[in-house]
This record gives C-alpha cells, sequence and structure tokens, in this order.
C-alpha cells in the first residue's frame, strides 16, 4: 500500500482552467484523524485506480456544520452551509462523493434549501457503480467463507434508505455477510450521531459502542465491515473494550476493496 | 317511546360531548407554529393507507401485532353492529337488520368470533403488562396514570365485549323460547356461533332473559359512549388521530432536518456585504422569532398532533440506544412530556378565555439530560408504530437550549468553537487538512 497517491485540489484544477467531474469531499475524521485518514487513502487509491477524475478541497474544505445543526447550533450549521456552499459554487461543482455518511445526508438533504444543489453520492455508491461499469474488477476470494458482518450507519441507512450499495461492494468480493440480530433498517447507532462524538455520555450503564460491539461479535467475525469513520472509531473502541483487536479487524468497505483490485 | 326518547338524549350527550372535548384536542394542536405538510400527497396517502389501515409497522413485532389486529378489526367491524343498535335505540324496534336473511345471521356470527377474538387479544395484553410485565411497559414514565389508563382501556373493551355477547345468548335463548317481540316468525335470526355456549350460564325464566338481554343491550351503548369520551383523556386517541398522524408524517429521508427559516435570514443578513450592522430593526418589525422551542407554542402541529397519537407504547424507546444504555432519555417520554404540557396549557386557556402565562414551560418536564442524550439515529421514528417523530422534538428543544439559552454541554461549545475558529469540531488547524495525502 506504499505507493504515492494521487491528489489534486480545485484550486489547481482551476488555475490550469479545468473543472473535475467530481468533488472527493473528506471530511473532518477523513483529514484529521489517524485511523479514518487510512480511509481516505484507500479511497483515494481506488478512484485512483478507476481513472475518476476528481479533486479535493483541501485547505478550503471546512465543517459542513452537521455536528453544530445536531447538536441545535441550527445557526452555526447555516453559517457553515452558506460559506461551503459559495466555495463549492464557485467552482462550479456538480458532484460530490464523500466517505462521510454526515456529511453525505448534510450535502443531500439540508443544503439543496440553502442553495446548494449538487448530485451526492457515498463512497460506497460509487463503488458500487464503478465495479458495475467494470472500471474497478476485483480479484475476489480471499474473503469467501470468511466470517464478515456489516454495521449499517444510521445516517446512510435509516437517513437515507441506502442498505443496498455497500453490500453489493461487498457481494462482489465474494463475502457472505452474516448480519447481526439488528441491521438494515432495525439497525443499532453506534454511539457517535448527533454530535455525541465530541462530548462525553450522560450518566449510563455502559457505553452505546460496547453494547453494539457485542452484538456485532456474536456473529463470530473476523472482520467488522463499516461504511462510516465515526462507526469505525466507535466500534474499534468497542473491540478494545472486549480484548479482540487481535481476532477482529474494523475494516472500512474502501479498504476491504482496495487490495482486492484487479492491475490491468 | 319513553325508551326511545331516553336514548337519543344519551346518544346526542355522549356524541356532544366528545365533539366539544375533540374541539378542545383541536384547537390545542393548532397552538403549534406551521407545518408545512401538504406536498407529496400521492405518498402521504399511501403512508396512511398501509400505516393506519394496514398497520404495516405493527408488524415488526409479529405476535403483538396479530393480537392486535383483532382488537383493531373488531373495534371497527363491530361498529357495524352499533349502527344497528341505534338505530333500535331510536325507532323502537328490534335486530331492525334482520331482514337482510342469511345476510345478517353472517355478520352476527362474525361479529361474535371477533369480539371473542378481541377478548383473547385483550386478556393476552393484560397478562402481557401485567403479569410477564414486559420491559417496556415498566419505565418510570409508565408509572401511575399512564399504567391505570391502559388497563382502564382493557377492562373498557373486556366489559363491552362480554356485554355484546351476553347480550346476543340472552336473545337467542328468548328467540328458542319465542318469548314476546324475540319471536321471528321465520325461526331464530342472527348467528351466534360463540353466545350459545354462553346460553347456559343464563336462567330460563323469560322475564329474567329479557331483563338481561334489556339490560346488556343498554350497558353496551352506554359503555361505548363513555368508551368514546374516555378517549379524549387518554392515550387510545390514537385510534382516530392515527389516520391524519400518518398522512401529515415525516416523510423519507429520515435523515434530513428542517432548515430554521428565522436563522435563513439572520444568515443571510451577515453574509450581505450590504447590510447595515447597526440598523435598527423598523417600527412595524414583529417581535423577533424565538429559536427552537421552549413551550409547547414553539414546536409545530405536527409536533403537537404525534404527542397526542402516541400511544404510549414504548417501541421508540425500547429501540433508542440511550434508553438502552441506561440513560434517561426516552422517546416515549418526550412524547408524553408535550402532551401533558399541551393538555396544560389547554386547561389553562379553558379557565381564562386565552393563554396566561403560568411561569412554566415544556422545559419543566423534561431533563436536559435526556435532551442530550439523543444521538439523533431516527431508530425511534422508524420504530414508531403511527409514524411519530420524537427525533424533531428533541432538536428543537435543543436549539432553544443552544441559541436562546447557550447552555449546551461544555464540550459541545468548544465543538462549537472549533467549527467557527478552524473549520473541523476539533481542535485541528484548516491548513492540515490535507496533510494525509503525504503521509504513509
Amino acid at each position: 500500500m506504499s505507493e504515492k497517491i494521487k491528489v489534486r485540489t480545485m484550486a489547481e484544477l482551476a488555475a490550469e482552467g479545468k473543472e473535475p467531474e467530481i468533488l472527493f469531499w473528506v471530511g473532518c475524521a477523513g483529514s484529521f484523524d489517524d485511523r479514518a485518514k487510512k480511509i481516505t487513502r484507500a479511497f483515494t487509491k481506488l478512484l485512483n485506480k478507476a481513472n475518476v477524475d476528481f479533486a479535493v478541497l483541501g485547505t478550503e474544505e471546512s465543517c459542513t456544520g452537521d455536528p453544530a445543526k445536531r447538536a441545535g447550533n441550527e445557526f452555526l450549521f447555516q453559517m457553515q452551509a452558506s460559506m461551503n456552499i459559495e466555495v463549492m459554487n464557485a467552482y462550479n461543482v456538480k458532484k460530490i462523493v464523500t466517505t462521510c455518511p454526515h456529511c453525505y445526508n448534510t450535502f443531500k438533504n439540508e443544503y439543496p434549501d440553502l442553495g446548494g444543489e449538487y448530485e451526492v453520492y457515498h463512497h460506497t455508491e460509487l463503488l458500487q457503480s464503478l465495479l458495475d461499469e467494470g472500471r474497478l474488477k476485483v480479484e475476489g476470494g480471499e474473503y469467501k467463507g470468511m466470517n464478515i458482518t456489516y454495521h449499517d450507519p444510521c445516517y446512510l441507512g435509516r437517513g437515507n434508505g441506502q442498505y443496498e450499495a455497500p453490500r453489493a461492494v461487498l457481494r462482489q468480493l465474494e463475502i457472505d455477510i452474516k448480519e447481526m440480530k439488528h441491521h438494515k433498517e432495525n439497525s443499532t447507532c453506534c454511539g457517535a450521531g448527533g454530535a455525541q462524538m465530541f462530548k462525553e455520555a450522560e450518566p449510563q450503564k455502559e457505553e452505546i459502542f460496547v453494547k453494539r460491539t457485542r452484538e456485532a461479535l456474536e456473529t463470530q467475525p473476523k472482520i467488522i465491515a463499516t461504511a462510516c469513520a465515526f462507526c469505525n472509531t466507535m466500534i474499534t473502541d468497542g473491540i478494545k473494550h472486549y480484548n479482540k483487536e487481535q481476532e477482529v479487524k474494523v475494516l472500512d468497505i474502501a479498504e476491504l476493496l482496495v487490495d482486492k483490485i484487479k492491475e490491468e | 317511546m319513553i325508551s326511545s326518547i331516553i336514548f337519543v338524549i344519551i346518544l346526542a350527550v355522549g356524541v356532544g360531548y366528545f365533539t366539544m372535548n375533540i374541539r378542545k384536542t383541536i384547537r390545542n394542536i393548532k397552538l403549534g407554529k406551521p407545518s408545512h405538510r401538504n406536498d407529496r400527497r400521492s405518498e402521504r396517502w399511501r403512508n396512511m393507507t398501509l400505516k393506519a389501515f394496514g398497520q404495516q409497522k405493527m408488524f415488526k413485532r409479529p405476535v403483538p401485532a396479530l393480537l392486535h389486529l383483532f382488537a383493531y378489526l373488531g373495534f371497527i367491524i363491530i361498529n357495524v353492529e352499533v349502527l344497528e343498535i341505534i338505530f333500535d335505540g331510536i325507532f323502537g324496534t328490534h335486530r331492525v337488520f334482520a331482514p337482510l336473511g342469511k345476510v345478517y345471521d353472517f355478520l352476527i356470527g362474525f361479529f361474535e368470533i371477533l369480539a371473542a377474538l378481541v377478548i383473547v387479544a385483550v386478556i393476552i395484553f393484560w397478562i402481557r403488562r401485567n403479569v410477564i410485565k414486559l420491559m417496556r411497559f415498566q419505565s418510570p414514565e409508565m408509572k401511575g396514570w399512564p399504567k391505570n389508563d391502559a388497563n382502564l382501556i382493557l377492562y373498557f373493551e373486556m366489559v363491552l365485549m362480554s356485554a355484546f355477547l351476553f347480550m346476543n345468548a340472552a336473545d337467542h335463548k328468548l328467540q328458542l323460547l319465542q318469548y314476546g317481540h324475540y319471536h321471528f316468525d321465520k325461526g331464530i335470526v342472527g348467528g351466534f356461533p360463540v353466545s350459545s355456549h354462553l346460553m347456559a350460564l343464563l336462567p330460563d325464566v323469560p322475564h329474567t332473559l329479557e331483563l338481561i338481554e334489556r339490560g346488556t343491550w343498554w350497558f353496551h351503548i352506554i359503555g361505548i359512549l363513555i368508551f368514546l369520551n374516555y378517549l379524549y383523556w387518554s392515550k387510545h386517541l390514537h385510534i382516530l388521530f392515527a389516520f391524519p398522524n400518518t398522512f401529515y408524517a415525516k416523510l423519507p429521508p429520515l435523515g434530513m432536518l428542517d432548515n430554521l427559516e428565522s436563522v435563513k435570514k439572520e444568515v443571510a443578513l451577515m453574509m450581505d456585504p450590504n447590510a447595515d450592522p447597526y440598523a435598527a430593526p423598523a417600527d412595524d418589525a414583529p417581535e423577533p422569532e424565538r429559536f427552537g422551542a421552549k413551550d409547547v407554542f414553539d414546536l409545530q402541529w405536527i409536533n403537537l398532533l404525534n404527542a397526542y397519537t402516541c400511544t404510549e407504547c414504548g417501541r421508540c424507546t425500547d429501540v433508542c440506544p440511550a434508553n438502552q444504555t441506561g440513560k434517561k432519555l426516552s422517546p416515549r417520554k418526550v412524547m408524553m412530556d408535550v402532551r401533558d404540557r399541551l393538555e396544560e396549557v389547554g386547561k389553562n386557556i379553558d379557565k381564562n378565555g386565552k393563554f396566561v402565562d403560568d411561569g412554566k414551560s415544556l422545559l419543566d418536564y423534561m431533563d436536559k439530560e435526556e435532551i442530550w442524550a439523543c444521538t439523533t439515529c431516527n431508530a425511534c421514528v422508524e420504530e414508531c408504530p403511527v409514524e411519530n417523530a420524537p427525533l424533531d422534538i428533541i432538536i428543537e428543544v435543543r436549539r432553544y437550549l443552544v441559541m436562546e439559552e447557550s447552555a449546551a454541554p461544555s464540550e459541545l461549545n468548544m465543538t462549537f468553537t472549533n467549527i467557527e475558529n478552524n473549520g473541523a469540531p476539533w481542535q485541528y488547524s484548516q491548513m492540515d487538512r490535507l496533510n494525509w495525502a503525504d503521509e504513509e
């Protein structure tokens, strides 16, 4: 995985008079969190391999405002949204892909009303279509017969009804998903949403992520697949809680896919 | 003749009093702010058909769904029988629909089977609540009135259905005895698959039988009228409100929250380079709107309709990750708090003609600890059989706490500051946003 990744910024392309086909919105976790950065890099490699014409905003990217909105700070959310929309509209952005279901939900559902109308994709949706179009080809087999479960992020699943794309990518890898007791629309939260990621939990018997991880562990998984950096952090903490770091990996769908791409 | 007059008076009082109270309820719901729920009408009709008529979401849990279906069908279909009772009551007739012949026999027989199923369902419901003590019926908010309310409804249904069956048993026996006007020339009228087994319990004296038949007849119809009026005080109001509530429900995507209009204006002003930051508001400018919800008046009417429709089944609380891990938040309690406060406001209006400040608000019913425990995961919204959205209320209260009272938990205030200063919820520099591309 040590190959250098190619990533250009919107500003660089604009200086050359170019507009990429799609903006990759990295998000705060993907930019700053060491674990999530690996997901960002894995997805970027996939974009490179599929020859997707994309760019990032780099230092011009800011918070979508999602945690502010869900914590009740509508004012801050709308300020962030207005500034982001101004930046993206200036670059004439038409399509956005993001690895974060929270950014995805906010762009898709809450920005249009504020003047930001884009075609928005979650990275699992884009990966599914790249696989379907044959722009990415997998060398499957390795995961066959392995116990792998998938945790639905709330803002991808219940929030936007997208249960299928991540599962379709996993199936392409010949993974037979061992579903948890609660999955799809009945899935249980990892505990990070609604700005909970950024604060201590209220008095409680146990952490939400511990409960969710316990349910994931009931499927005896070798890998717990996720499609959200925050879910990844929470479930990784759950795995640590149960001292299972040696036996169970928590991986993003992009990470599962990236090593299994057939090189042309 | 006299009995007809008495019947009409009882009927008019029963229906009239109910209408009066329901109008108060509707007035209370209209205290809410506007809610734009007239879009996507075909989806809304579909939603109401599937979720209210079809009880689609109930079937996430098949056992209670089936039992509830008996009670629901019993309620809807046996009301056809009530129509006959009303005709008989007004015109002094006896079994006015009897000329329908075989159809009539079938209908009465069908009602009896439904009535028996309702009794079975209600007994099992009672056992679930009081003997098995299902977890979701034992939460702190279910102590006192909510618990009694639930049991009272079950007793009502048991008694009403029993009265119906005993009435038929007595009637059947009188028909067999060919007593007075109970005698039909064509033989036995009505099918009695259930009540015929109850006949043995009744005496053989025609006069006593007639007393029992009349007694249960009056008891049944007066009971129904009392039950109708009881709805106003009860969580059982869902049998009516589930229909408009599912029609006006929040439609997907559930992840979407509305963008506050009042904030939009402020932000537009801030972003406008030509705006005068020191401009005084115009003299005729309306009072600035409150951000978020401190009281029921600040919620949208749909939130208030949701609260009246809530049947306190607790499925929302059952699936709430915060509640499951022992936190204080219970989405059901949020709904109950809104209704309790709204009824308090309603009584205030009844007494004073208009709302007179009582120094209280919705926040007196809720604890901030509950409001801050929500992960906004939408499990409660997804689960609710009548399509309530407790999450929308939680968000409105958060908006009030943050934007009007600056009362967010301190870590969240730091998060806000970070977003404002460096464009991320954490304290990382925006200049480092692309570092991931050069690392390995």
